[in-house]
């Protein structure tokens, strides 16, 4: 029967379609890319083989080293920040706030931004930081410094202050989400049978919204980590993260065996922080 | 009578669990039959097995003739009407019955004929027009009934229909389906786990227990002469003793419990000596003073008294520690008053006729 | 409070302390509420009023009001290429993604099939990978098979950077969706196709558009992979950044509050669309 047939075969492309995209667009590009890192840069260009050379540089030369450990460290401190300020945030829409419009409203202009130009917010604390920008002048003319200071722009600082600005949205959705799926009636049952509200959070609430937390500090991890816009608009020269220097490899320094290398190096920290995530969410799980 | 549906040595497992176990059974046309059981024994999944919703691993399903096991729910002949009523939320009331139609190629102004036609008999007309969200449970319950019938299906799957409504509602609409049932003359199949809903509605019942059939047979069978224990727990409740048999004759068979003697003209006499013995508690009664010449009798100690309305239940310790309930109406005019109180001791007379027996580990 | 019924009543001191503490307690969410709030809207405040000073330079005080900022931009030819190249990849993006995405989800949620999980992580990957590494490795594919950037190839690495975005939205929206409905219409007579055009489709298309224009924002905004992918011709976003490398100017800011504009209108659609849908259905 003609219909049947049809049948068969719409639900065949809802597997195939999906599948061939993944395949000729992540799966082949992956591949290319690891295979590109073994490559030789051979001037003016650079030819196929089989080493690690560029793996070796990436793991023995300080330069890179250093680039690596700082993006460590700034994807760290915007992770920690970002979950400082929306935590208790979500907590308190969750948790305290009686108005479930005024919740909904909160909530969606936290969400709001990500649909504003990701470039924009990057480059709108350029022109609030920099030596001439609206920070300095608003100061002078408040009379509180006489002439404009150069500590606000090109430092780390300000590298954490617009990561956090941009990815903060990504850590408020998970644990809003997480906070809104426990009852009402395990912190109230907690209060009923004698622990304080302090207690009552960190033996009940807390471990609960755990998942979300998980979820929004490997999400906000990840993507500060891969960033290169925000260093390059606030970072300076001091502020080059891995992205930068990869993004370079395909430039300036035309080296795209090295670059590509270093992708690689990326792909495989994130995905194990994904698998790890992963994994504290699998044995962490409580089904509520 | 012809078999509308058979199933033959329908099995079903779950990797290594077994949910449905060798099942056999044939569905008369016009029947109303339903599956009882407690959730988990299965009765839903031999439902959704009919209506093709889940496959067998093993077994023929036989519809009207027709092998049907490896149809999908849309080639078959038979129509559901889903626990949660499963009614589009994107349609009017009249567009969700006219679904069913509008898939056979019905053109639309006869399709809102019909469906105008299946709401008259689920008492729902003037709704057509509604939206799902904007009806209360019992008229969406209508819905879905007319939705499931206007196709004319040879047999209506019915799972746990009633579940969602509340006790008076529900009263109320299983008699409506018993009538419509009537009206219709198609075969019903209903799975519910309530047994009052069952021994009401159906001509047959299906007792099922972890993926077999416990027993089949009339209300009546089920509730006068259950196949097991199972059963006279599941429908009712039964005061079960363990016994044993210390006569066999043509009086009848007579029972030790726990030091007393009861004698029982039940025909299923078990082979073996040691049986539990069972007596619906609302067919024992208490003794008074001059009952005297009663023999077929149980001492105890009242321990307890319930109050359930119409009725009560005084639940008696025997001698051999062992509880006994006895239930007693309460007609007008008589006062509680009169019933035994906690700390007496009773004498409680039971018919020979009204005392079953099981084989242990039945 | 559920302890106050169960308890004897506190004394009047223990319950004025209780009292103050939970003041002090929701003072101080209301202090981090309040800079969550602010953080977030003073920067893009302060990229319209900008877009509106006479003056070059970015500094306080403002000087004085004009609107010559945007007359610029609309007689700047290369920004208004930009712009209509913006429209072109992100609508090409945002139904190719879709066509991907949704089967995808509808995979997801019906299938069972060896595999599942790589197939899931895979789809999902691009949530958290940053996209210069989806750039990256397309743009070495892209080289190592000779094909010459171009919009369109900026479009494929668009769709395949933002799959996970609609795979994850109708995802949810499918999970939602009780199973029965979907029996309910076989069991009526529908094959798996008019199933899905009758019932399934009307039940998850407010989470189809919420997801379409999502996905045609976050594409039209889209910096990293576009950085590799295209070609000679500039999107609006690479378009600006360009610009920024020469330093900040009010026109930028002046593009940057058009933009704010459309993406407000765009998230108040798809707001309208959400709450529909949940007023329509309970």
């Amino acid at each position: 029967m003609a219909h049947s047939r049809i049948a068969r075969h719409s639900s065949k492309l809802v597997l195939g379609i999906p599948i061939l995209w993944i395949v000729l667009f992540m799966l082949v590009p992956y591949g290319v890319l690891l295979t590109y890192s073994f490559w030789l840069k051979k001037y003016p260009l650079f030819v196929p083989a089989f080493q690690f050379g560029n793996y070796w540089t990436l793991m023995t030369d300080p330069q890179y080293i250093k680039v690596l450990l700082r993006t460590l460290k700034i994807s760290a401190l915007v992770s920690i920040a970002s979950l400082l300020l929306a935590y208790p945030f979500a907590y308190y829409l969750v948790f305290r706030l009686k108005n479930p419009t005024v919740r909904l409203v909160l909530f969606m202009a936290v969400i709001a931004p990500l649909w504003v130009s990701y470039l924009l917010r990057a480059y709108v604390w350029k022109t609030i930081l920099g030596t001439e920008g609206i920070l300095n002048s608003f100061l002078m003319s408040i009379r509180l410094i006489d002439e404009p200071s150069g500590i606000f722009l090109y430092n780390q600082f300000a590298m954490v202050l617009t990561l956090t600005y941009i990815f903060i949205p990504f850590m408020v959705m998970p644990i809003y989400t997480a906070l809104e799926k426990i009852p009402r009636s395990f912190s109230e049952a907690s209060a009923d049978l004698g622990m304080g509200p302090i207690q009552t959070f960190l033996k009940v609430t807390l471990p609960l919204s755990l998942p979300g937390v998980v979820a929004g500090f490997t999400m906000t991890f990840c993507l500060s980590f891969g960033d290169f816009i925000a260093p390059f608009l606030v970072g300076g020269p001091d502020g080059q993260l891995v992205a930068n220097v990869m993004a370079s490899q395909f430039g300036a320094a035309l080296n795209w065996p090295l670059g590509s290398a270093l992708a690689v190096v990326m792909l495989f920290i994130v995905l194990s922080i994904i698998s790890l995530s992963d994994w504290f969410e699998q044995t962490g799980k409580v089904e509520l | 009578m012809p078999a509308i549906i058979e199933l033959r040595q329908i099995s079903k497992h779950y990797g290594s669990v077994i949910g449905i176990e060798h099942v056999e059974l044939s569905v008369e046309d016009g029947e109303f039959l339903t599956l009882l059981g407690p959730s988990g024994c299965g009765k839903s999944t031999l439902l959704r097995m009919i209506g093709g919703f889940e496959e067998p691993t093993t077994g023929q399903i036989i519809l009207s003739g027709q092998d049907v096991t490896d149809l999908p729910p849309q080639k078959r002949n038979v129509n559901m009407m889903f626990q949660d009523y499963a009614l589009f939320p994107h349609m009017t009331v009249g567009q969700n019955i006219a679904y069913g139609l509008k898939m056979r190629g019905i053109g639309k102004v006869e399709a809102r004929q019909k469906a105008e036609g299946a709401l008259d008999l689920v008492s729902m007309p003037d709704k057509i027009d509604q939206m799902p969200h904007q009806m209360s449970g019992g008229q969406r319950q209508r819905v879905a009934l007319a939705r499931a019938i206007v196709r004319e299906p040879k047999v209506l799957l019915l799972d746990e229909p009633l579940s969602a409504l509340d006790a008076n509602l529900r009263e109320q609409m299983q008699i409506e389906l018993k009538h419509i049932h009537d009206k219709l003359g198609i075969t019903f199949i209903m799975v519910t786990h309530d047994q009052t809903e069952a021994l009401v509605m159906s001509d047959r019942v299906i007792v099922m227990e972890s993926g077999l059939i416990a027993q089949d047979g009339t209300p009546e069978d089920l509730y006068e002469r259950p196949a097991t224990p199972y059963v006279a727990n599941f429908i009712g409740t039964t005061n079960l003793l363990p016994g044993q048999i210390t006569a066999r004759n043509e009086v009848g068979t007579r029972v030790e419990i726990g030091g007393q003697s009861l004698l029982t003209h039940y025909e299923k006499v078990p082979a073996q000596d040691s049986v539990q013995v069972g007596t619906r508690p609302e067919k024992a009664r208490f003794l008074s003073g001059e009952d005297a010449e009663e023999d077929n009798t149980l001492l105890g100690c009242v321990v307890e008294c319930i109050y359930h309305g119409n009725s009560l239940r005084t639940t008696v310790r025997l001698n051999d520690e062992q509880n006994f309930h006895v239930d007693a109406m309460l007609p007008m005019g008589m006062a509680r008053a009169a019933s035994p109180k906690p700390g007496d001791e009773v004498r409680i007379a039971v018919d020979p006729d009204n005392i079953l027996m099981f084989e242990i580990g039945s | 409070m559920t302890a106050s019924t169960t308890n004897p009543p506190l004394p009047t001191k223990r319950r004025n302390r209780v009292a103050r503490t939970r003041l002090a307690a929701d003072s101080g969410f209301v202090v981090i509420v309040s800079l969550v709030m602010a953080f977030l809207y003073t920067p893009i405040l302060i990229l319209v009023i900008y877009s509106f000073n006479d003056n070059r330079t970015l500094t306080w005080p403002l000087s004085g009001f004009t609107t010559s900022w945007y007359e610029k931009l609309f007689s700047n030819d290369q920004l208004l290429t930009a712009i209509g190249n913006s429209f072109y990849v992100a609508s090409c993006s945002t139904v190719l993604t879709l066509l991907v995405g949704v089967p995808a989800a509808l995979a997801l949620h019906r299938f069972k099939f060896p595999g599942k999980t790589v197939f899931r992580r895979l789809l999902l990957l691009p949530i958290a990978l940053p996209g210069i590494v989806t750039g990256i490795s397309m743009l070495n594919m892209f080289k190592m098979f000779g094909f010459n950037l171009s919009l369109e190839t900026v479009i494929i690495g668009h769709a395949t950077a933002l799959l996970a975005v609609v795979v994850t939205q109708v995802f949810a929206r499918l999970q939602r969706l009780p199973k029965s409905l979907s029996e309910a219409s076989s069991d009526l007579g529908a094959g798996p196709l008019q199933t899905f055009i009758y019932v399934t489709l009307p039940n998850i298309r407010t989470a189809l558009i919420g997801a379409g224009l999502l996905s045609f924002v976050l594409s039209f905004d889209e910096i990293p992979v576009t950085f590799f992918l295209t070609g000679r011709d500039n999107t609006l976003p690479m378009y600006i950044y360009s610009t920024m490398r020469r330093g900040v100017t009010p026109e930028i800011n002046a593009v940057g509050t058009l933009i704010v504009l459309t993406s407000l209108v765009l998230i108040a659609v798809s707001v309208i669309f959400t709450v529909r849908d949940k007023t329509g259905r309970e």
